[in-house]
């Protein structure tokens, strides 16, 4: 898919997403060594950006299983049509039961789910494993087969294989330790706070209005925020919406009094919000 | 000792990549043969021209958590360093190498400082008889250089350049000051690099490179690790409680009730159709902490009562007692929020009665104190967790007022942050405790996750 690591940063921002280095490499390992991608990082980094945006390069179709408490196998893998199914012993009523029951356990009664769509049909696809570890533990399980040889056994139909592998990228905002065989299996990726100068080119693309001198203060307090000791520190997220927010205030420039009455954009707990005004002495004006 | 890496033959590159995965081993960090294989793929998909690249894809391919990263970036900057021997230029002057230093923190040039670096331990790192001196050290050479003092230099270069002073002007200080702490850190790698080169790489992978913060010994722990670790006191909450919450699950469903199953049998002729699973009561237990916070233990004490706060949710009631030779409730100083991690144990100190006639610590008479005037703080649902090493400054160790409370509470657990074969020496009283109460070493964030996960009530 790619050639190199730079092919790879090219064309991701040809789709308006910003790699760093890592995330570059790693991309490009992941489709070279055709591993799963397993993505950590805190909120608002880009996680479930990065999927969408690679599908989009590859000219793939986005597959997502979006994982919470209590998904299982009829959610992530397939499931039987048992309506359809009925309807169609209703129908054939003169039918012998051999007839039946070839019949009913066809294609034609599957409802596909993601992973089972992930892997089967021809067309190139990026499989989205979204907030991995909302999932139970049993899901990862089930997961391993998958990733691991990218095949799934229905038992009524055999197994199926895909003829060609999609992209996997799993996310995970370890609010739960993943299994180490799932993780053997990954590439691992951490997604953290880009660098200043990443920020500002993040900032300005995402924000076409922002006057360079805005957007580069901006990360700045951003930044000294992240050094600070927080509860919640700011994430990429929170500054493109303070970009936003400052752009459709028409502030040009930063001082005391803007930032103090849009802290709130960047911060969400009002202890953390008293900190930064204190460390950042907004009150000085 | 002067090629390259990238001009290293074949077989060079695999042992150094194994010596890599070595030392990562000895670190703690978990890597299969299959891992180093796909470590060894991405070299080749790679190549070598690129140092950050083939770090990422290192990285990429071996680590699985994030807190393994640190180890990683030390451990790779030994194997796969920037440059190799002495650099070209002579022996540096002082003056002339503060003067770039500061024009190039003034423009946060990263490649510049690193070059800096390098002089620098070159420089003034060497100690020994000169030339080929017998080592280097990072901490020489921060002491003659000084990098500090360069503040108000920079801070001034930039001003004047930057023109007006805006809001930015105010972060000034606090960007340089990290910037140097970026240059110290580049100093202490490079003479971890150059001492590598004259001792031998294994051995100073092994030995130099500090550990992850999660096997950090709490009792060694310096300022920064301290602070390090509490950061890490959400996240670890999080996953705790989702641990517990899953232990709760399983707890809650899967006994059965024979009474109400054999009953339920009758209707289908005796043959038991339908188990009937007995329904859990849900009574969320109560926790009861007493820690000693005294000097030699405060760190593991801090970090511990922090932990326990995060997950109040989990519990009915939290009750947090401190001494160091007299006890005093302290949980009112925890409320969620409003805790300041770093001045909670100087908070503790100063609001509570913990002392008496002397400073040092005595479990005797602060257990005994609290069998007396807390006497109502534990009953049958309450698990009750003891902090502190044990160690009573030759005071009685007051065991009847321990049997006391193992008789009266649901669970007592001691949590030791001594190493296990160091209990019983000296003034410690560990291995009489550890008669009456369930003992356990308690090193590191890691063991200590493990203990809280498996032992916490559910």
């Amino acid at each position: 898919m790619f050639t190199s690591v730079d092919d790879v940063s090219a064309r991701l921002a040809a789709t308006g997403y910003l790699a760093s280095p890592a995330v570059a490499t790693t991309v490009f390992l992941a489709d070279r060594l055709g591993k799963p991608l397993l993505v950590e990082g805190p909120a608002g980094v880009g996680k479930t950006e990065l999927a969408k945006a690679v599908a989009q390069v590859a000219g793939a179709r986005l597959v997502r299983l979006q994982c919470y408490e209590g998904v299982d196998e009829s959610r992530a893998l397939y499931e039987w049509n048992h309506a359809k199914q009925l309807l169609r012993i209703s129908a054939g009523r003169d039918e012998t039961w051999d007839e039946t029951r070839t019949d009913i356990f066809g294609e034609e009664f599957l409802l596909p789910r993601p992973l089972l769509t992930a892997i089967r049909g021809d067309d190139p696809k990026v499989l989205l494993i979204d907030e991995t570890d909302k999932a139970d533990v049993e899901v990862e399980g089930l997961l391993l087969e998958v990733l691991s040889d990218f095949q799934v056994t229905v038992p009524e139909l055999g197994t199926v294989t895909a003829t060609r592998r999609p992209f996997v990228v799993l996310t995970s905002n370890a609010t739960r330790e993943l299994s180490e065989a799932l993780r053997r299996r990954c590439l691992f990726l951490h997604i953290g706070f880009p660098d200043a100068e990443l920020e500002r080119r993040i900032v300005r693309l995402k924000v076409p209005g922002i006057d360079a001198a805005l957007a580069e203060s901006v990360v700045r307090v951003v930044g000294a925020l992240r050094a600070m000791d927080l509860r919640k520190v700011p994430s990429v997220a929170e500054t493109i919406d303070w970009a936003r927010t400052l752009l459709a205030l028409g502030a040009d420039t930063l001082d005391g009094s803007v930032v103090r009455d849009s802290l709130g954009v960047i911060l969400k707990h009002q202890d953390d919000v008293l900190k930064a005004a204190a460390k950042l002495d907004l009150d000085a004006g | 000792m002067n090629a390259a890496p990238s001009a290293a033959a074949p077989s060079d590159l695999t042992a150094r990549l194994t010596g890599l995965v070595d030392a990562l081993r000895a670190h703690g960090v978990r890597v299969g043969t299959g891992e180093t294989v796909d470590a060894a793929r991405a070299v080749e998909a790679l190549g070598l021209e690129d140092r950050e690249l083939l770090q990422e894809g290192l990285a990429a391919t071996l680590l699985h958590t994030t807190g393994q990263r640190p180890v990683f970036d030390a451990v790779f900057d030994l194997y796969f360093p920037r440059a190799v021997g002495a650099p070209e230029a002579g022996p540096a002057d002082r003056e002339d190498l503060r003067e770039r230093l500061a024009a190039a923190l003034a423009d946060d040039d990263a490649e510049l400082m690193a070059r800096l670096a390098v002089e620098a331990v070159d420089g003034f790192g060497g100690y020994g008889s000169s030339p080929a001196s017998d080592g280097w050290s990072s901490y020489q050479t921060l002491e003659r250089l000084r990098p500090q003092t360069l503040l108000a230099r920079v801070r001034d270069e930039v001003r004047t350049r930057g023109g007006a002073p805006g809001f930015g002007d105010r972060l000034l200080e606090d960007e340089i000051r990290r910037r140097v702490e970026g240059f110290r850190r580049l100093v202490a790698a490079e003479a971890r690099r150059r001492v590598a080169e004259r001792r031998g790489r294994d051995e100073i992978a092994r030995r130099a490179v500090a550990p992850s913060a999660d096997r950090v010994d709490f009792l060694f722990a310096g300022k920064d690790r301290l602070a390090e670790l509490r950061r890490t006191v959400q996240p670890l909450a999080r996953k705790l409680a989702t641990r517990l919450a899953a232990r709760r699950r399983r707890a809650a469903r899967g006994r059965i009730d024979l009474r109400r199953t054999l009953r339920g049998s009758l209707s289908t002729g005796g043959v038991p159709m339908r188990p009937v699973l007995r329904r859990r009561r849900p009574a969320r237990p109560e926790l009861v902490l007493l820690c000693d916070v005294s000097g030699s233990v405060s760190g593991f004490s801090d970090f511990t009562m922090l932990l326990v706060q995060a997950l109040h949710d989990q519990f009915s009631k939290v009750r947090v007692f401190a001494f160091v030779n007299r006890i005093d409730e302290v949980t009112g100083l925890l409320v969620h929020g409003a805790a300041d991690p770093e001045g909670l144990g100087a908070r503790i100190r100063d609001e509570a009665t913990l002392t008496g006639w002397h400073g040092s610590s005595d479990y005797g008479t602060a257990l005994g104190e609290f069998t007396e005037r807390y006497a109502d703080a534990v009953g049958p649902r309450t698990t009750v967790f003891v902090l502190g090493d044990a160690r009573t400054n030759m005071g009685d160790p007051n065991l009847p007022a321990v049997r006391e409370l193992t008789g009266r509470a649901r669970r007592v657990y001691w949590l030791n942050p001594e190493q296990r074969s160091r209990w019983g020496t000296g003034d410690s009283a560990a291995l009489e405790y550890a008669g009456l109460v369930e003992m356990h070493e308690c090193r590191t964030v890691r063991q200590l996750s493990a203990l809280v996960g498996r032992l916490l009530p559910v």
